[in-house]
């Protein structure tokens, strides 16, 4: 997968709360989620967003609640890629089972400035920023979660082991 | 090979060898459990998998404590999709109504979960369990509509950080003290991925609601798991709840652990955790001071029985502050009920407190003690991320019962000591 979009960068340990807050959880539906993203952090940030643009944090992204509301959120709001320095663990899973592909760079993040234009190049495993022209690294998917996406995600995963 | 705990009941649930951490390991689960707010959505997925059943009808509950009693129309519209499919696939553990208490309060209390069991839930505190020597971690729903339709899920096995907490504590200084202090050290993605496994004097000491208590905010340094030997304490605790056939379950010697960290409690004051992060601990009196708008004691942190006795010793024949708004909650029917029987309730009544049901609705910002724009809380509750309780200008400070009780008497964050 190939996704050329603007960078949007957020800090340390943003969380679950942040991405969507509790008082939206009364639905599922990905747009209403998707309108609301980051409301948490901060009021309209999504009227910043376009369609492909890309989520870029520090440490810990996702930490807190289970709520697969967050990951839905962000590919709601036309988010397909999110790149951190690390990844809280169960929001890991989640957007890996969504669909949602995250990208654990390390230090490499720092070399990404908020409204900076990217290209993230999953295949390759690398994110080239094309405002600095920097290349950035990223750790490879676990042989296991590329199973899971293989078969088109944690559904259709368990889709044929059922049948 | 000798193997941490962690590493112990992973093994009890597979067929494969479980040798080293970071391995994939395939696991049969004992419990799934989702809530109103995760159910939801792990119906759709079990559905859209193509499930038909459950894998075992009286292995998964659902409990609809979030919301509850149900603050909209959207939430009772959610609570009815749980409804439906618990009826339709003949599911045991169903609670809502009169029924229905924090589920991580509940499960324990009815002897749903219990030592050596493999429990995960849509719910990131769905650790709390290690607190009787299971293996819960909390998962999205697509992963528990996954669990419930197979009956097993996969796990990396976490490195283990052992935490050993040694010393007798002072008065009002206990399991969430010991925890918030290990937070503060360790930081909020201190064990990222991994487990914790606590052991030491101080532990042993604790019973098992302390522990309970502990493990619940496993999460808050990131953690996979948060894990306490099951000893004689927990087999008579599971005992009590109907269990039977537990037995004793602690690491091997020679297990091999990422890193220790070792806790003295002796010389510890009541830890405070400030906004916006579970790490940000202080002890009580360099936050003493700080007016407060509102006091929560509840939650599956510290809503269980023992939470609302160290509570109701500090506000017995005192009044609450007449600006705060002291927010009461007993976790599940059971222990409202033994809360009346030994006269708690009429201690929180006449020193001013808002009593109200079992329900996760404050801790989360749900409902029912939302917090305004520039107002201050202070909750026995797990998490004080930014906009957490309410406004994303409100505050929320993490104590044990006794600081939270205290400081809704005083109007001001206090140490219990010093009221």
């Amino acid at each position: 997968m190939k996704v050329t979009g603007t960078a949007h960068r957020v800090g340390d340990h943003i969380d679950t709360d942040a991405i969507i807050p509790a008082r939206f959880l009364v639905t599922t539906d990905p747009d209403e989620l998707g309108a609301n993203c980051m409301e948490g952090l901060e009021e309209g940030w999504i009227s910043r967003v376009s369609k492909n643009d890309v989520i870029v944090a520090g440490e810990n992204f996702g930490c807190g609640s289970s709520r697969e509301h967050a990951p839905i959120s962000i590919l709601g709001a036309g988010i397909p890629v999110v790149i951190a320095k690390s990844f809280a663990r169960i929001f890991y899973r989640n957007g890996f089972n969504m669909g949602l592909v995250l990208l654990e760079v390390g230090d490499g993040i720092e070399k990404i400035g908020d409204s900076d234009s990217i290209e993230v190049d999953t295949e390759k495993g690398e994110v080239r920023n094309l405002t600095t022209d920097d290349v950035i690294p990223c750790s490879p998917v676990p042989e296991f979660m590329q199973e899971i996406l293989d078969a088109g995600g944690l559904v259709p995963y368990a889709k044929k082991k059922l049948s | 090979m000798p193997q941490t705990l962690a590493e112990k009941i992973l093994q009890r649930h597979t067929d494969q060898d479980v040798r080293e951490a970071g391995q994939i390991v395939q696991c049969r689960v004992s419990m799934v459990l989702a809530n109103d707010i995760t159910a939801p959505l792990a119906i759709k997925s079990f559905k859209a998998m193509g499930a038909r059943q459950v894998f075992d009808k009286d292995k998964v509950s659902l409990v609809c404590d979030h919301f509850t009693p149900n603050k909209d129309i959207e939430s009772a519209e959610q609570v009815k999709v749980v409804r439906d499919f618990a009826e339709q696939m003949g599911i045991t553990h169903y609670y809502e109504c009169g029924e229905v208490g924090v589920e991580h309060a509940l499960l324990p209390e009815k002897g749903i979960v219990g030592p050596g069991d493999i429990v995960v839930g849509a719910d990131s505190h769905t650790c709390t369990y290690g607190g009787l020597g299971a293996f819960a971690t909390g998962m999205g729903s697509t992963d528990i509509a996954g669990a419930m339709a197979l009956g097993e899920t996969w796990f990396k096995v976490p490195p283990t950080i052992k935490v050993e907490i040694e010393g007798t504590p002072q008065e009002y200084v206990g399991a969430k003290d010991y925890m918030l202090n290990l937070i503060g050290r360790i930081g909020v993605a201190g064990a990222l991925y991994k487990a914790l496994e606590f052991s030491g004097t101080a532990v042993d000491d604790l019973t098992v609601e302390g522990r309970m208590t502990m493990a619940n905010m496993a999460i808050e340094a990131g953690g996979k798991v948060g894990l306490f030997a099951s000893d004689a304490k927990t087999l008579a605790y599971a005992a009590a709840a109907g269990r039977s056939g537990d037995i004793e379950l602690s690491a091997d010697a020679g297990a091999i652990y990422e890193r220790v960290v070792n806790i003295d409690v002796s010389d510890m004051a009541p830890q405070v955790a400030c906004p916006h992060l579970p790490d940000n601990v202080k002890p009580v009196d360099e936050t003493a001071g700080l007016r407060i708008h509102q006091a929560v004691i509840g939650s599956c942190t510290n809503g269980r029985i023992e939470d609302m006795r160290e509570a109701a010793a500090i506000l017995k024949g005192r009044t609450v502050d007449s600006k705060v708004r002291c927010i009461v909650l007993p976790a599940t029917p059971g222990i409202w009920k033994q809360c009346l029987k030994e006269g708690l309730m009429e201690i929180f009544m006449a020193s001013g407190c808002i009593v109200g049901p079992p329900t996760c609705g404050p801790c989360l910002g749900g409902h029912m003690g939302i917090l305004a724009g520039g107002e201050r809380a202070i909750a026995t509750t797990n998490r004080n991320f930014k906009g957490r309780m309410g406004s994303l200008e409100s505050e929320v400070f993490l104590s044990n019962p006794a600081v939270a009780a205290a400081s809704a008497i005083a109007g001001e964050i206090i140490n219990p000591a010093k009221l």
